[in-house]
């Protein structure tokens, strides 16, 4: 009659097992629906933690469908630590081998930038460079430039319009999504995250940056796929966001 | 930053779970409430505005760090990376307590976000002594463990829920949080009388008294079934039972949990409001 934290555990994640024995009432009868106090509090805890982790994706698919989908994400991925601020990690891939949502292809990208958002609201703070430290460069310096990221800046690329699916979501009067790529960027000016849509040729600038590329050379990289970039808007949302954390002239 | 010599104790006065959207109503006006409980766990992100709020409200408030995912009642060993991290928290912060609970919530690495029960047992305690000096010795101070709320009971148990914790308080040397509205929901539930209980507790273990609203329903037979919400204002036979606890046991600091459907501050203060009434009841 003794029951191991094995049993317990594979019941309480599948209502179609059986209550185990051993576990009783205050008169010593089996412990009945009593049990699904347990499976109900993880199941419930769980599903609103999905909820509140993806908004977005909880309002494209409709809150039952989120339940189902939530339902079957926590059976299959539990959480592997106590720090619920990280669950979810696996639900973009989850919802990218779902079968009934191969006609819904956007989603996993959504379910990635939402994953993204709460990563950047959690990141460690950095101090941000003065913008007239930048200014104060002269063209020659500021080529030779390398820098270091915030750790809430993150860069999320899509063949889908993930940034206007996000605002048609999120916003009043947003309009609505066009079939294109979009590339995001994540910062956090202050302690609520923001994401921006980014020209074209500015997340490769970006990447190479974060790859501690220079100014000079990751502008050059931009430009021989993208002739027409123009580093002027990605560096002004770059410090408007509190984005960069350090200058590093290296010669 | 924090001046680490600030509290060193919670007051014997009224506290709150502290949730973020409360923020500003706190520090503008606190009201009746002189101390706060977090949730661990929720503060082990890297940095952010839960951090920042938790170090504002650090120099203004004794703070209690309540952990919800150890899992000291675990059959398997306590998570290594989890002790650092209650370490960090509890190293940097400084808080007035830290307390976690007679319940597991871990098994084979995966961790499932609930309390659940255990057996009473010569084996289970022991381990559960060997994971609280385990954790005592990790933070470098003494730790209050909380009685659970109970649904069901195990036929192996062979130790009753106050004597069993009298004995983890004994040989580990940790304080106990008396949860008087778990009490009065795992009573209901198995058929034991409430007031029983408290006559039975180690009321000098005390460090902290937790109370909180549950919600009802039934089992197969028809019988009460209360379930442990945090979700709704507290009862008056909870009200009752603390009258009757802080009547033996003088006066503790008394926290106030309201974690699901959490109502505005005016509400909650409300709540806090009527535990200061209580506390006022047996000042000496």
């Amino acid at each position: 009659m003794i029951v191991p934290q094995d049993l317990f555990t594979s019941a309480v994640m599948d209502a179609a097992q059986p209550v185990p024995n051993g576990l009783l009432d205050g008169q010593n009868r089996p412990a009945g629906r009593r049990f699904n106090v347990y499976r109900n509090n993880i199941a419930v805890s769980l599903t609103e933690a999905m909820h509140q982790a993806f908004p977005v994706i909880t309002k494209l698919l409709g809150p039952q469908n989120m339940d189902g989908l939530a339902g079957m994400f926590l059976r299959a991925h539990p959480p592997s630590s106590p720090l619920m601020m990280h669950y979810g990690a696996e639900f973009p891939a989850f919802l990218a081998q779902m079968p009934q949502l191969a006609h819904l292809g956007y989603l996993p990208d959504v379910a990635r930038l939402e994953l993204q958002l709460r990563r950047a609201y959690h990141a460690a703070d950095a101090t941000p460079v003065d913008a007239a430290l930048l200014s104060s460069l002269d063209p020659d310096q500021l080529l030779q430039l390398h820098v270091a990221f915030a750790p809430a800046v993150h860069v999320l690329r899509s063949r889908w319009p993930i940034y206007d699916i996000w605002r048609f979501n999120t916003q009043a009067d947003a309009p609505k999504p066009h079939s294109e790529a979009q590339d995001i960027l994540i910062t956090r000016p202050d302690f609520d995250p923001i994401p921006q849509l980014l020209p074209q040729g500015a997340a490769e600038w970006i990447l190479a940056l974060q790859n501690d590329a220079s100014f000079g050379s990751a502008y050059e990289a931009a430009s021989q796929l993208y002739p027409a970039f123009d580093l002027t808007t990605p560096l002004t949302m770059l410090l408007q966001g509190s984005a960069l954390s350090e200058l590093d002239r290296k010669g | 930053m924090l001046d680490s010599t600030l509290f060193h104790h919670l007051p014997t006065a009224p506290g709150v779970g502290y949730k973020p959207q409360h923020f500003e109503d706190i520090i503008a006006d606190p009201g009746s409430v002189r101390w706060l409980e977090i949730h661990a766990e929720n503060y082990m992100g890297d940095g952010g505005r839960p951090l920042a709020q938790l170090r504002h409200l650090a120099e203004r408030f004794a703070l209690s760090v309540h952990g919800v995912g150890l899992s000291i009642g675990g059959e398997g060993p306590l998570d290594p990376d989890h002790l650092s991290r209650l370490k960090h928290l509890v190293g940097w912060l400084n808080p007035a307590s830290f307390s976690e609970h007679l319940a597991w919530s871990t098994h084979d690495s995966h961790f499932y976000n609930d309390l659940l029960p255990l057996p009473y047992t010569n084996t289970s305690l022991a381990r559960i002594c060997d994971h609280i000096n385990q954790l005592q010795d990790t933070i470098g101070r003494q730790m209050l463990l909380e009685n659970p709320s109970s649904y069901l009971a195990f036929a192996e148990s062979t130790w009753d829920e106050p004597a069993f914790l009298a004995e983890i308080s004994k040989r580990s040397g940790c304080g106990l949080l008396l949860d008087v509205n778990n009490v009065f929901v795992s009573a209901t539930n198995l058929g034991f009388s409430p007031q029983g209980y408290i006559d039975a507790f180690a009321l000098d273990q005390v460090g902290e008294i937790h109370l909180g609203g549950h919600d009802e329903d039934t089992d197969d037979h028809g019988a009460p079934l209360l379930i442990d919400s945090h979700g709704c204002e507290i009862v008056d036979p909870v009200w009752a039972l603390l009258d009757y606890t802080l009547a033996q046991s003088g006066p503790k600091p008394v926290l106030v949990e309201w974690d699901t459907d959490v109502p505005d501050w005016p509400v909650l203060e409300n709540e806090a409001a009527r535990a200061h009434a209580a506390l006022q009841q047996v000042q000496p």
